[in-house]
């Protein structure tokens, strides 16, 4: 199962961003959230959610391998970071986080906070390998 | 300790280019719970009596709720407040968006801006670090436009609110707008940031808010997002937002239409929901944790231009579509978007553009005074009237001020044509077949404005159904008998405490008006969050005491106040309503004096409409009940 962001349900209430906050770090603090919601205003007038796919860019450029698949999950071992941050660089999508207050790098979980907390199923559990987003 | 605030005061003193931080009174925000709470208290303590809105010695007032920023649907809220430049007396408005979250993740409960800058500034928030920075290079600059370049000189996960050049321009019913959309727009706030030359606020806010139990509050809020979309207006009333309504005001006879002059449209489908959806939806919008987005984001292509706006909401299509009888939703949506570009309140903006062109029909404006031709249902019309009033050319520098202070410039019988309470225009609802609703515009704390109390739906069903409920109704458009006056007072004071105690916790009130979502719930997450026992009657209670606390700061600001504040505009009780289901009704100034001696009675006021000492004292406001009789026994130089 991969997250699936279909973009134009997207209201951009950031409600999966408070979840994901919440879920993870039991923290109200949105700039924690490991997804982000792009406003494009005044034009074209629409939202884009940037998810982790899962892609694993994070991993191929970890030089000491603290990122690691598990059941489809690229997870941090942050006992094994070395804060060099090239995965932050590497991320694609932008969503692979960093935080002052943390000692290692973060990223999606697949919790599915995200997907329960929205409530217009902007972002949705989908089978799909090929096409992520709508 | 505090739980669910974010512990914090910041104040800018702009005359002194001082900021400081205090931390949040526990006693306070315990009694004053937030939001719309901190405003009025603030406002009351801050500014001394007599103050002119546009003295240094004015204050601006941002407070979010406890609320505010945390898990649950519509916390995305914030209240501003000042002495409005439009009435002189009480004034605040309420903002959506993300800027009230944002301020809290900065650390921030309450902005208090005092003083008066003497260049163009700016307020950079970015958590810790506050700055007040040069403006001079943005004045003048458009509302969006300015959102835009400063999203991109600063940061995409900045929040910016901004002002136009109408606030510039000292226009009376100037907003403040945010969010590519979202306006505080009622009683003048913009009009203050102007004269105070702050002309934009931005805050990045990257912290946490502390909850009591983080546990229950994660299980609360999950369970209250999933309670609502059990609601049936959660897909039945939401596509369409606050438009979705248009109909059913306009077939019980209640849509503003010609200046006041009828209260039915015919020409209402053109400018509806339905026709948001079919002619201009690009996105639906929400604010900060909202399931149920009341914005529409669309495109608005006419034959005088085209522009990205979200709305129209229902008020500025009442007031442009009905009340300037523009005939699309084109065209609404247009004139909605040059409004927020100037930073112009729409509600007002197309009142008062309403009265300008009646006045100019019947010749109290005169072609030279105008510049050029206009009618009702015009948009180039509208538009050359707007744009007079945002610069204060021609008669748009009388029309600035607002209908009441421009009726008594132009005078030659100008005053029976503006529509307004205590100087502020009227809303979205006609009423002289409503008397309920009449009397919720009459005693609003800021002038006519409906979103203190709403019982138009009661005036017509005599039920408290919810809105999603009496639009599935809907309305005959047949005509309708007279109605009782006798007996409305309690409505209206239920629907006063209740709507506004959304403003005091931060959250938005349309998850509970318009679709029926419980107020337990709001009980239950306020004693997760904050860790504080409240019951919802206690939180009215509190609500009961703030509205005291508001007429009381207007008793106090206007040293003739009495029951004439609270007359109906001339218009709505002298001219029968001209056509649709309330054809010929009009309300008589007897059934007024009913209205409000059962009002004030119900109230604890005395019958000049001013709160009594043991009212004061019951609700827990002794030292209001001092001040304001120190006032009125000696005036503002005792």
């Amino acid at each position: 199962m991969q997250l699936k962001a279909i973009h134009d349900n997207c209201s951009g209430c950031r409600t999966c961003l408070l979840a994901c906050a919440m879920e993870n770090f039991r923290q109200v603090r949105p700039s924690l959230a490991v997804l982000r919601i792009e406003g494009l205003f005044p034009a074209p007038g629409s939202y884009r959610i940037e998810l982790c796919d899962q892609c694993g860019a994070c991993a191929e450029v970890c030089p000491v391998e603290a990122i690691q698949l598990e059941d489809g999950v690229y997870r941090v071992r942050e006992e094994e970071c070395i804060q060099c941050w090239e995965c932050l660089e590497a991320c694609p999508n932008g969503v692979m986080r960093f935080h002052p207050a943390m000692e290692a790098p973060f990223k999606c979980t697949h919790c599915g906070a995200c997907v329960q907390a929205c409530p217009r199923s902007a972002i949705v559990w989908s089978d799909e390998k090929e096409s992520l987003e709508v | 300790m505090l739980y669910g605030y974010a512990g914090q005061v910041l104040w800018i003193d702009l005359s002194r280019r001082k900021i400081e931080k205090r931390p949040l009174d526990e006693g306070f925000a315990r009694k004053y719970i937030g939001g719309r709470g901190f405003v009025a208290r603030m406002l009351f303590d801050l500014v001394p009596p007599g103050t002119d809105p546009y003295a240094p010695e004015n204050i601006m007032v941002m407070a979010t709720g406890p609320l505010s920023g945390h898990f649950l649907p519509g916390s995305g809220k914030t209240h501003f407040g000042t002495k409005s430049p439009a009435t002189g007396m009480y004034g605040d408005g309420n903002m959506g968006g993300h800027i009230g979250p944002a301020l809290k993740y900065a650390g921030y409960d309450m902005l208090v801006i005092t003083g008066k800058a003497d260049a163009p500034c700016a307020l950079v928030i970015d958590d810790e670090a506050v700055e007040l920075r040069d403006a001079s290079g943005h004045w003048g600059k458009w509302s969006l436009k300015l959102e835009r370049e400063l999203k991109d000189e600063l940061g995409e996960d900045f929040e910016i609110c901004t002002i136009g050049p109408a606030a510039e321009n000292l226009v009376r019913f100037a907003c403040i707008s945010h969010d590519f959309g979202r306006q505080c727009g009622r009683t003048g706030i913009g009009t203050v940031w102007g004269d105070k030359k702050l002309k934009y606020l931005a805050v990045r806010g990257t912290g946490n808010l502390s909850v009591f139990d983080p546990e229950g509050a994660l299980e609360a809020g999950r369970r209250s997002y999933s309670d609502i979309k059990d609601k049936p207006g959660f897909t039945g009333w939401q596509p369409e937002g606050t438009a979705g309504i248009t109909n059913f005001v306009n077939q019980v006879g209640a849509f503003p239409t010609r200046n006041f002059q009828t209260s039915f449209a015919e020409h209402h489908e053109q400018i509806n929901g339905k026709a948001i959806l079919e002619k201009l939806l690009i996105t639906h919008k929400g604010c900060f944790a909202c399931p149920i987005p009341c914005g529409k984001y669309g495109k608005a292509v006419t034959e005088l231009g085209e522009a990205y706006v979200e709305g129209p909401e229902f008020e500025t299509i009442s007031m442009f579509g009905g009340n300037c009888v523009l005939p699309s939703i084109e065209d609404v949506a247009y004139v909605n978007w040059l409004c927020d570009e100037l930073g112009l309140d729409t509600i007002s903006g197309g009142a008062v553009v309403g009265f300008a062109l009646e006045c100019f029909e019947r010749g109290m404006i005169s072609l030279e005074e105008m510049g050029r031709e206009v009618s009702f249902g015009d948009l180039e019309s509208v538009l050359h009237i707007l744009h007079l009033i945002a610069k204060r050319e021609k008669i748009g520098d009388a029309l600035a001020d607002g209908v009441k202070l421009a009726a008594e410039r132009i005078g030659r019988g100008s005053e029976r044509l503006a529509v307004h309470v205590k100087g502020l225009e009227w809303t979205g609802y006609e009423c002289r077949n409503a008397p309920g609703m009449m009397l919720c515009y009459l005693t609003a704390d800021v002038g006519a404005h409906h979103n203190r109390a709403w019982v138009l739906g009661k005036d017509v069903t005599g039920t408290d159904a919810d809105v999603h409920s009496l639009i599935q109704a809907g309305g005959s458009g047949d005509r309708l008998p007279k109605s009782e006056v006798r007996g409305k007072a309690q409505w209206v004071i239920d629907s006063q405490h209740l709507r506004p105690m959304f403003d005091v916790l931060g959250t938005c009130r349309l998850q509970m008006m318009e679709l029926g979502f419980e107020v337990e719930h709001y009980e239950e997450l306020f004693s997760l969050i904050t860790g504080q026992e409240k019951s919802w009657e206690e939180m009215i209670r509190v609500s009961e005491m703030i509205w005291h606390l508001t007429r009381a700061f207007s008793v106090r600001e206007v040293l003739n106040f009495g029951r004439h504040m609270d007359y109906p505009p001339q218009r709505l009780c002298q001219d029968p309503v001209k056509t649709g289901p309330n054809q010929g009704h009009c309300i008589s100034m007897d059934e007024v004096h009913i209205l409000l001696d059962e009002y004030y009675l119900a109230r604890g006021w005395d019958e000049n409409g001013v709160p009594t000492r043991e009212t004061l004292e019951r609700v827990g406001l002794a030292d209001v009940a001092a001040e304001l009789e120190a006032v009125r026994a000696h005036g503002f130089s005792r």
